[in-house]
Formats: C-alpha cells, sequence, structure tokens
C-alpha cells in the first residue's frame, strides 16, 4: 500500500511525463478510496488550466 | 527550395512556446512578438545550424535570450521580473516536509473546491493566483513556470534550469502542493472573506 505522499509525488510526475500502466493502475486504486489524494489530483489539473490562462492573459 | 520550407515550418511551430516564454520575461506582447520574430530570423539566417532538431527548441530559447538582453540593455531599464538565469538555495526546504506526517499520510490535505471553474472568470481570484505564484521561492517558481506558463517538456526544465530529474520531480511536487495549499486558503476554502458572485 501507497502512502499519500506516494501517490500525490506519482499524480505530480503523471503531470510531466507519461507514466507506466502499473503507476497509472496504483493512482487509479488508491484516489477510489482516498478524497485528500483525489481533490490533489483533480486540483492540481485545474492549475495546470489556470496557468495556461494566466499566461495567455497577460 | 523545400528544405527552407520545412525549415520555415519547423520554426514557426516552436513560436508559441518562444511566444509565453518572452513573455513572461518582458511582460509586453508587443515586445514579446518583436523578440520571437527576431529570434525566427536570426535562427533562419542561420538555418544549416538546426540540422539536428532535437535540441531546436533549446537552440531557439537560446538565441531568444539574448534578444530579451539586448531589449534590456537597449532600454537601459532593470528587467522587472528577476532573470531567469538567477540561482538561490531554497532546496534546504525539501527537508522537512510540512504537508506531509512522517507516515506518508496528509497532514491535513486537499480539502474539495466548489467550482474552480467559475474562479477563473473572477478577476479578484487572478490576483489570489498571482500572489500565490509569486510566494514560491524563486527557483521553485521558475522551474513551475518553465513547465506550466511557457509549456516546456520536463527534459527541457532540467537544462534550462540546470536541475537532475530527481530534483525536478521534487520541486514540481512541492511547487503544486504549495500553490494547491495557497489558493485553498486564500481563494477556495477561505471563511474569512466574501467573495463569490461578482
Amino acid at each position: 500500500m501507497r502512502s499519500c505522499r506516494d501517490i500525490s509525488t506519482l499524480v505530480s510526475q503523471g503531470l510531466d511525463k507519461k507514466l507506466s500502466l502499473r503507476e497509472r493502475f496504483t493512482i487509479w486504486l488508491h484516489v477510489m478510496m482516498c478524497t485528500r489524494c483525489r481533490n490533489f489530483q483533480k486540483q492540481t489539473q485545474f492549475i495546470r488550466k489556470a496557468a495556461r490562462h494566466y499566461i495567455d492573459d497577460l | 527550395m523545400t528544405e527552407t520550407v520545412s525549415a520555415e515550418k519547423n520554426l514557426s511551430a516552436q513560436r508559441p512556446i518562444l511566444f509565453r516564454y518572452a513573455l513572461l520575461q518582458l511582460r509586453d506582447r508587443e515586445l514579446a512578438d518583436d523578440a520571437v520574430q527576431e529570434t525566427l530570423l536570426a535562427a533562419l539566417q542561420s538555418a544549416s545550424d538546426f540540422e539536428g532538431k532535437a535540441g531546436l527548441r533549446t537552440w531557439l530559447i537560446g538565441i531568444l535570450k539574448h534578444k530579451i538582453a539586448d531589449h534590456w540593455r537597449r532600454s537601459a531599464r532593470e528587467p522587472s521580473v528577476p532573470e531567469f538565469t538567477q540561482a538561490d538555495e531554497d532546496d534546504a526546504d525539501t527537508g522537512q516536509d510540512e504537508f506531509f506526517m512522517s507516515t506518508g499520510h496528509w497532514n491535513g490535505g486537499p480539502k474539495a473546491w466548489a467550482d474552480p471553474e467559475a474562479a477563473l472568470k473572477q478577476l479578484e481570484f487572478w490576483t489570489i493566483y498571482e500572489t500565490c505564484q509569486n510566494n514560491l521561492p524563486p527557483k521553485m517558481a521558475k522551474v513551475f513556470m518553465l513547465r506550466e506558463l511557457v509549456g516546456l517538456e520536463a527534459d527541457e526544465v532540467c537544462r534550462e534550469a540546470g536541475l537532475s530529474e530527481a530534483n525536478y520531480w521534487v520541486i514540481m511536487h512541492r511547487a503544486r502542493l504549495r500553490l494547491r495549499e495557497c489558493l485553498d486558503i486564500r481563494w477556495f476554502n477561505n471563511t474569512k472573506q466574501e467573495k463569490h458572485h461578482a
């Protein structure tokens, strides 16, 4: 069982490189049960979107 | 002839990223556009140099940096944003960890955000966003911006910022944790202040 620290690290890496099937599966299993990691996943995706809006409106 | 055409095509495909890079430093769309145009022109003039196009973008950014430096020299003004080349030693803070307990569980941890999409349309949100982004330690901010604002790939950011890959993962993870927390406290779960419904 991976910790939330490990999972959020993987989630973050997933925004910067293609994860292996195993890694994606590990995340998927974890976020099904863990609301906070699920929130982290959604919110970091949102931050990416916000960052792009920010520079486009600069 | 066809070679020149494909060279131009390759170059113009890099234009959006170059533009965002220049914009971030010059903070002026027109100036950024000029710098990118000069860069692309200079690149075309030495088109034979970029045959191995693997490092094309790195090479172009190298040229662009010179154009930006030229601009600051001409205008005899200080850069409005710190130069990307500045170093700092905030890597020290990767040692202790306020986000996780020693067990690896969240310390607090991300609460839900109500309707984040709506925030994108609110002017006050962007002030908060900017504050949070500026609150990142300088090197972390630089890495984050190169990746998320400019849109460079991770390996390009490493080259730009002189980072090992392992360092990169740590810094980006922390940048996201920090930014997320800052937005959470100042906006999404900010109970102190009324902000919704502009």
